[in-house]
């Protein structure tokens, strides 16, 4: 591949001597033969297929097909991060070892597995999972439906942008705890109030995304759009919304993180009877001191981000990077 | 299309070449076309008293020095800017290609193809039918789903041309469009564009500051000074095609194309110095 390219550029530099050259003194080209051609149809068929050959040739030269090696990037990618878990596992024992606290407090890594284990085999620990789950997932599309109507209205007016830009931005570096005592006055003790803190915390990163990805497409790109005929819509449709896509794939990322944390946090501080969810669960376990189940129900709050974010999140982003040609 | 606007007396032009009798309609003219930028007190005058008809069905190439308008005069002919002053006719739709490919990068090669049509709402079967046609005239079948970052320079050329014939465009306006290319694959596409113009018919105005390419591909070769664009000499190319670059014929015209363009910027550069 780098050798063609080298050899074109090669050629090009040539190709301007040769044309320099000509401009002042003509003479210099009598070292190649003027082609002279024979106007029959014979002839031009002839020369249209060795045309379609060079141009197959130059594609064929052009084209790196070298196969990706898939299974050899799936170790590399993942022994580093069990590893990781290993480490920060061996740390933890090491903690609880040195005697720092008494391990009432702060339980040893088995201790607290042992604990993870035998709640997962009870069907309440899946239920809490669930209710929590749901919730994250009614904020999360409540928060993607109002944070793209946003993004896009700010990326299509130049008013709008204006108007409520740097709010947006203001917004997303408001702490999600700060919401809570306006959710409580607005809807009590309820769902309402979670999903609120919640839908604040994702929306306005997920315009803000929506907005750096409009920003980002190159411009060439939206005039090839008019030249061939967009209209309004057609033009958000077909040029503007799949070219800011991995823009506003960054934002979802990050919105999903900031909608996790603001449900766990909601979860903490609006406990609501008979509905228990992973957050009350923390909550109630520290209330009754109960720490390796404390810690069991931390590690579920950190597997749960980390799953979402690996196998959905990236997974989707991955796709879109390779088809478009941004992977190394 | 046709914007009037004020007219002034034709500034007379310069033919060079034998005049050829062409009687095929006319598919872009202008008259008088001047475009001025103001900014501020200052005003710059990037067009001035520009003449220019183009036949339909005819290739036509405009070459010039930097800041002769090339790109404003494409502008003005595919609509995008209005000229200050003078008359812009334009039969059918302008068709548009840059020197970037512009492919959509989320879109197969079909798909970039299939898009103009997909904005014209064209029925799906005949809009399959005719990328299909479109990717065999430029010897792209194969790469039909390929996404552009897996072709080469050369070859996204090849889908842009693809997608500009699949607007169906009247007139193909093309803004240096292989000058980011390799010399080999300019020359291969040279003889790709000239085989496809021949088949397909369209008018073409090519903007390049390669005045080999411009006598390469053009049945006119129009000169254009710089700061104002105003337009310095015609010339008729009467070879034979299909051509070669490198054929004597060509080089002989590129050397003249060459002198001319030499002495406008020379007349430039005495200009300044008076100043």
């Amino acid at each position: 591949m780098a050798a063609t390219n080298a050899a074109a550029d090669a050629a090009a530099g040539d190709h301007r001597a040769i044309g320099e050259a000509t401009d002042t003194a003509p003479a210099t080209t009598t070292a190649i033969d003027p082609v002279t051609l024979d106007h029959t149809a014979a002839v031009l068929t002839q020369v249209e297929s060795h045309l379609a050959e060079e141009i197959a040739g130059l594609d064929a030269l052009d084209i790196d097909d070298t196969p990706r090696r898939r299974l050899a990037g799936l170790w590399s990618s993942s022994w580093p991060k069990i590893a990781a878990v290993m480490l920060a596992l061996a740390i933890w024992q090491l903690v609880v070892w040195s005697k720092w606290k008494p391990e009432y407090v702060l339980p040893a890594p088995a201790t607290a597995l042992d604990r993870l284990w035998a709640m997962l085999g009870e069907g309440s620990t899946w239920a809490m999972i669930g209710t929590t789950l749901r919730r994250a997932a009614t904020g999360f599309a409540i928060a993607l439906a109002i944070g793209t109507l946003i993004g896009i209205a700010v990326s299509m007016s130049r008013f709008v942008r204006t108007a409520v830009g740097s709010l947006i931005t203001g917004f997303q570096t408001m702490p999600s705890v700060a919401w809570f005592p306006l959710a409580l006055v607005l809807f009590r003790l309820s769902e309402g109030a979670i999903l609120f803190v919640v839908v604040l915390g994702a929306a306005p990163s997920i315009a803000n995304g929506l907005i750096n990805g409009v920003d980002q497409i190159p411009p060439v790109l939206l005039r090839a759009g008019r030249v061939l005929g967009t209209r309004r819509l057609t033009h958000l449709r077909h040029v503007v919304l799949p070219g800011a896509l991995p823009g506003f794939f960054g934002g979802l990322k990050q919105g999903w993180a900031f909608a996790w944390r603001s449900l766990l946090a909601g979860e903490l501080l609006v406990i609501i009877a008979n509905k228990p969810s992973i957050g009350s669960q923390l909550q109630f376990a520290r209330d009754v001191n109960d720490y390796p189940a404390m810690i069991a129900v931390m590690i579920i709050i950190l597997v749960i981000g980390v799953l979402i974010d690996s196998l959905v999140f990236a997974g989707i982003e991955r796709g879109i990077r390779r088809r478009r040609g941004l992977t190394a | 299309m046709t914007i009037a606007g004020d007219l002034h007396l034709a500034e007379p032009e310069i033919h060079v070449g034998p005049g050829r009798l062409d009687d095929r309609p006319t598919a872009v003219a202008l008259h008088n076309v001047t475009k001025v930028y103001r900014s501020g007190r200052r005003s710059v005058a990037a067009l001035d008293g520009i003449n220019l008809d183009v036949r339909r069905g005819s290739f036509t190439c405009i070459v010039g020095a930097s800041g002769c308008g090339k790109s404003t005069l494409l502008n003005v002919l595919a609509g995008v800017d209005t000229p200050t002053s003078g008359q812009v006719t334009v039969h059918g739709r302008a068709g548009l290609m840059f020197q970037e490919s512009a492919l959509f990068p989320w879109l197969t090669v079909a798909d970039n193809v299939a898009l103009p049509l997909r904005l014209r709402k064209t029925a799906r079967t005949t809009r399959q039918s005719r990328v299909a046609e479109l990717l065999e005239l430029v010897h792209l079948t194969d790469f039909a789903d390929r996404r552009p970052h897996e072709l080469s320079g050369g070859m996204r050329q090849r889908v842009a041309l693809a997608r500009a014939l699949a607007q169906e465009a009247d007139v193909l306006l093309m803004d240096e469009p292989f000058g980011a290319l390799d010399a080999m694959t300019r020359d291969v596409l040279h003889d790709e564009l000239e085989r496809i113009w021949q088949q397909t018919g369209t008018t073409i105005v090519f903007v390049t500051h390669n005045v080999r390419e411009a006598a390469r591909l053009g049945d006119q070769v129009i000169l254009l000074s710089s700061r104002p664009g105003r337009v310095a000499a015609t010339f008729d190319v009467d070879l034979p095609r299909p051509r070669r670059i490198e054929e004597r014929g060509v080089s002989d015209l590129a050397t003249e194309i060459t002198r001319r363009l030499r002495q406008e910027v020379a007349r430039h550069g005495r200009h300044e110095r008076r100043r």
